[in-house]
């Protein structure tokens, strides 16, 4: 049962050959096995969003996905955000409108949003209170987090 | 919060999926979205020793009209319900429903059969199951069957469903047009448990009268509540904002609730006619306007 299973992740795409329990999640495999420790976990309950991360496309819980549920899908985190040195437009208006303070949930944040944006680029303001809802932010009271993200929004747009 | 060691199994279809159910019987969860039981397993409330994982099963994840019926598979992802899945109230119903299940990033991986199978009583789709008399079929080694939501629901968290068997597809009746639906819940913080919430379905006739009502509760019991009593009342009567009143009124005397951490018995109560109204006029939203009396 606690055997190991080899498994091959894309993350950012990259290949991440690793082996893990069944009982590792997501969020998990991609700190400690992959060494991307810009995810963060909070409640691994589902609740926070510290771990949001893209799948498929999808912003999904990693606190809720066992990592072998992620092979052979594409694997989005917030270190594959920005090209190089330049900061992905999210990136930028979270620094520019204080969407952060601690930091701490800005990763879970800034991939909720990517994968809103990316979905529905012309969001309007209730479904976009409404999609950050799902988050915690104990330092900001989130109005520079909407903030940010509506002015990433119209960025992207352009 | 690190869940127990499991043995993990990903079956590539459904036959594979009964022989590992029949094999490891109670021993076994299925795992379609994770949303509900990933939670519970780190927080170790349950501790399986098998993991049979439903994501691979192929035609699960499809909706489809068939004749005057709505099939959902078990798989088919709650953010699949955001636009209309079908045309006419049904797709109307489950669009005004599906935003207050949880948030954006659950939706994306929780599943219309998990929800069922797991049997919150505070889950939206048990309550539109419910209200709309779905069937909701299962599969085992041992073959095939129907039961009605009715009978599927048994208590909080329990269903008729035995261990061996595998929750496949969820059928909802089209509703012609002459429906008119609404859902309405209250919870403290958005995208929490509700503490009350209620779906409504009214058929008007030509003559303007409600020719058939379906009303439920959810999040008050065990299960979620038909409220027939209430339906009968409604029954050849002209809608109007003061009879859904009266009517709505009538909700919290029909339901059993105590006081605990979140609410009194007596708010909760109220809370009932709150969120009934609420879905009643929603639904009575798509009547032209001469048409409400």
């Amino acid at each position: 049962m606690t055997e190991k299973r080899r498994i091959v992740l894309t993350v950012n795409g990259t290949e991440h050959a690793i082996a893990v329990e069944p009982r590792c999640t997501l969020a998990d495999a991609l700190r400690e096995e992959c060494r991307l420790t810009g995810t963060h976990l909070g409640c691994e309950h589902g609740v926070c969003g510290a771990c949001t991360v893209l799948v498929d496309g999808a912003a999904v819980r990693a606190c809720l996905m066992f990592a072998v549920q992620a092979e052979g899908r594409t694997v989005r985190t917030v270190e594959g955000l920005a090209e190089g040195d330049r900061m992905h437009p999210l990136q930028r208006a979270f620094q520019e409108h204080h969407g952060l303070q601690c930091g701490f949930c800005t990763p879970g944040f800034l991939m909720l949003a990517a994968g809103v944006l990316e979905e529905t680029p012309d969001i309007d303001d209730a479904g976009l209170r409404e999609a950050l809802s799902s988050n915690l932010c104990r330092c900001t009271g989130y109005q520079n987090i909407v903030k940010a993200v509506r002015a990433a929004a119209s960025e992207m747009r352009r | 919060m690190k869940c127990a060691a499991f043995d993990y199994h990903r079956p590539a279809d459904t036959a594979e999926m009964l022989a590992r159910l029949a094999e490891h019987g109670p021993e076994a969860r299925v795992l379609a979205g994770g949303q509900s039981l990933v939670p519970a397993m780190n927080f170790r409330l349950l501790r399986p020793a098998v993991l049979l994982d439903a994501n691979a099963l192929p035609g699960l994840d499809r909706v489809q009209a068939d004749g005057d019926r709505l099939r959902i598979g078990a798989l088919v992802r709650h953010a699949a319900f955001h636009l209309p899945v079908a045309d006419g109230p049904l797709g109307r119903l489950l669009a005004r429903t599906v935003p207050y299940i949880a948030h954006y990033p659950i939706r994306q991986r929780g599943t219309f059969g998990g929800s069922l199978a797991h049997a919150d009583p505070a889950a939206e789709w048990c309550l539109i199951a419910v209200l709309l008399d779905a069937e909701v079929e299962m599969h085992s080694q041992r073959g095939v069957r129907s039961v009605p939501a009715d009978g599927f629901f048994r208590a909080s968290f329990t269903t008729d469903a035995a261990p061996d068997e595998l929750l496949t597809e969820v059928r909802l009746p089209l509703l012609g047009n002459d429906w008119h639906v609404g859902f309405y819940e209250f919870a403290r913080r958005a995208g929490d448990y509700a503490l009350a919430m209620a779906g409504a379905a009214l058929q008007i006739g030509r003559d303007g009268r409600i020719t058939a009502a379906r009303l439920a509760l959810g999040s008050v019991a065990g299960r979620p509540l038909r409220l027939t009593t209430l339906e009968a009342g409604l029954r050849g009567e002209l809608p109007g904002p003061d009879l859904l009143r009266e009517v709505a009124a009538g909700a919290g005397a029909l339901v059993e609730v105590s006081d605990d951490i979140h609410a009194s018995a007596a708010y909760r109560r109220d809370l009932c006619g709150v969120v009934l109204e609420r879905a009643l006029r929603q639904a009575l939203q798509s009547l032209p306007q001469d048409a409400a009396a």
